[in-house]
């Protein structure tokens, strides 16, 4: 988990403001232009070759991921290594692995967007006393290491009985506990003209119309950025399930992989490379999906992956 | 306090007027509190009700199972003589200080060179920042541990130019190197900030100092870096206190143990084993605090020292 705003918000003047020299002449210009791909495409083969080693590997067969062989093509491509993965693990169907990973995340997009965009509204739009002290203990908890709240948390939920159930990962979605999407949420809410909501007041609208005729439509985005990464946080979390979860049924798919790693060892690599595959597939579908959403949004608001 | 100051002092100016008739007030404070709420609740319930519990708990020995026993600070005397909590500090220290700067070096150098109007940018950006989005999952920490693993594509490729390392899993030497592979691979993040960053410096600056005669390199010190500097700052902050909590790669690549020979014991790791494998409860709450106040002094250092090379131009636009 990683996050936090940038100082660069956007500003309509923002537009590259490349700057040409206006002595060069357009053969050098052409150069430049034939050097930069070149230097790009280059690093993109090197950013992007642990990924295409994955998928390759993913449909060799063992013998071909490692041993002598380092090229990224196979003459014997075969799903094979997905139908033993699709199998599960200890007894578990790798079905049932996505289904809780689904469960989780959906959870924590609808508990994160409830409370955030709630809490945010308050922060944003509403003066009441203390604000800015709560504001203050909010940003400083996005710096806080969350590892000095996770012991006692984990005795309270143990003596209420709530271990091995999916409660203490969803609780603090739905209690904001993620700070850097109510953050979030302020920053953007700060930006929507305050004419708004004084007009609507006039009118005899109380926060609650406020919040959710007026604040909520026009925070679409946000929601949206909100979604996105509260979902593959969700999906990619491991330390979490590792503490809370117990029986292989309930877990979800990073604990799976863990499982899988743990039982076969380095014994089946093409299974398990599948697995890690099918494991990462819905967080590359909406990366490929919310290109410009996760891209901007890291850019605008310093999410980060 | 994590605020950049450029954005604390832009959202105060854009806070909206507030009606300041008493009867409003008063049914602002109950509104305010009532959607305040979720936050307030889970602030008070999972914040600061467990960070208080966990420094009492730091000053006792707690198994999970018995009363917690009060040994007052035997816990943090312990953790200064105990070698490998001293070991973890090590490799997390090295992890952060060699990985951090790297890393956002990397992420500088390839926004400079995607920041011009040319084709292809867009496509760049997205594949540059792919990493970022998936680097700290688990299937990433197999993958990784499979292409440095003995004669895995890692290693086969570096025999190709005659070094021989064998495998970088199994190798104490080369285990941090792994790691810090790792995370500079995941520069995309921090070059997507920078990148907004540069293209909010006015080209009419480099355009003077073209005329001024200055080369690539001044222009870097002298205009660069300066725009620049609030946006380092952040990057510098948020990617160091983040390295520090690395997690998940470390476990599933040392299966959980920090092996070899203890070189991927990470700080988190350890305070993990301490807490959830051996139950030593007290124990695992002192490592936490002590992190708490190292990341702490190093956000306090960062924040003083900025002064002193953070420019904050906003007045000028």
């Amino acid at each position: 988990m990683t996050t936090m705003a940038t100082p660069t918000q956007s500003t309509p003047d923002s537009a590259a403001p490349a700057y040409n020299p206006k002595s060069e002449s357009t053969g050098t210009k052409r150069a430049k232009s034939v050097i930069f791909h070149i230097v790009a495409l280059a690093l993109t083969a090197i950013v992007l070759y642990p990924g295409l080693w994955m998928i390759a590997s993913s449909f060799k067969p063992n013998s071909e991921i490692g041993g002598q062989n380092t090229s990224l093509w196979s003459n014997n491509f075969s799903f094979d290594n997905f139908v033993t993965a699709m199998d599960g693990i200890g007894g578990v169907s790798t079905l049932q692995f996505f289904t809780n990973s689904l469960i989780l995340a959906i959870g924590a997009v609808v508990g994160t967007v409830l409370s955030a965009s709630v809490s945010a509204y308050a922060f944003a739009r509403i003066n009441f006393p203390g604000r800015s002290v709560f504001f203050g203990m909010m940003i400083a908890t996005l710096l806080l290491p969350f590892h000095v709240v996770i012991i006692p948390q984990y005795i309270v939920f143990q003596q209420l009985g709530l271990v091995d159930t999916y409660v203490p990962l969803l609780i603090g979605k739905f209690l904001a506990a993620d700070a850097f999407f109510v953050f979030l949420m302020v920053q953007f809410m700060r930006g929507l003209p305050a004419e708004l909501d004084e007009a609507a007041r006039i009118d005899g609208a109380g926060h609650a119309r406020i919040f959710g005729s007026i604040m909520l439509p026009l925070m679409k985005p946000a929601l949206i950025s909100t979604s996105i990464f509260s979902f593959i946080w969700s999906w990619n979390d491991f330390l979490g399930p590792l503490l809370y979860l117990n029986t292989p049924d309930k877990y979800p798919l990073p604990l799976a992989l863990r499982l899988f790693v743990d039982q076969t060892q380095s014994s089946d690599y093409g299974a398990m490379i599948a697995m890690s595959v099918l494991a990462l597939l819905p967080v590359l579908i909406f990366f490929l999906i919310f290109q410009r959403y996760i891209v901007e949004g890291v850019s605008t608001q310093g999410l980060k992956g | 306090m994590t605020q950049s100051p450029t954005l604390s002092r832009r959202s105060a100016s854009s806070t909206p007027p507030l009606p300041r008739k008493s009867r409003q007030r008063g049914t602002d404070a109950r509104a305010g509190y009532t959607f305040l709420l979720p936050w307030l609740l889970g602030f008070i319930a999972l914040t600061v009700g467990p960070m208080i519990s966990s420094l009492y708990l730091s000053f006792t020995n707690y198994n999970l199972f018995e009363p917690p026993k009060w040994i007052g600070l035997d816990n943090y005397t312990t953790l200064f003589q105990d070698e490998r909590f001293l070991q973890s500090v090590g490799v997390t220290v090295g992890y952060v200080v060699f990985g951090t700067p790297l890393k956002l070096a990397a992420a500088l150098a390839v926004a400079m060179l995607l920041n011009s109007k040319r084709r292809g940018q867009g496509f760049y950006r997205s594949a540059f920042y792919a990493p970022s989005l998936i680097g700290a999952s688990v299937s990433i920490a197999i993958v990784w541990k499979a292409m440095f693993g003995d004669s895995g594509p890692v290693d086969q490729g570096l025999s190709f130019f005659g070094i021989n390392l064998g495998g970088w899993v199994g190798n104490p030497a080369m285990t941090m190197p792994m790691f810090i592979l790792l995370t500079v691979w995941q520069f995309g993040a921090p070059m997507v900030i920078f990148l907004a960053g540069l293209k909010q410096i006015p080209g009419e600056l480099y355009e003077a100092a073209s005329m001024d005669g200055a080369g690539p390199v001044r222009k870097f010190f002298n205009i660069t870096w300066p725009m620049l500097s609030p946006v380092i700052f952040f990057n510098l902050l948020m990617e160091t206190i983040h390295a520090f909590q690395i997690f998940a790669s470390a476990y599933i690549i040392s299966n959980g143990e920090g092996g070899p020979a203890g070189s991927t014991l990470f700080y988190t790791l350890y305070l993990y084993l301490r807490g959830f494998s051996d139950f030593r409860m007290g124990y695992a709450s002192a490592m936490a605090w002590l992190l708490v106040i190292v990341v702490g002094i190093i956000t306090l250092i960062f924040f003083r020292t900025s002064k002193s090379w953070v420019h904050y131009s906003g007045d000028s636009r």
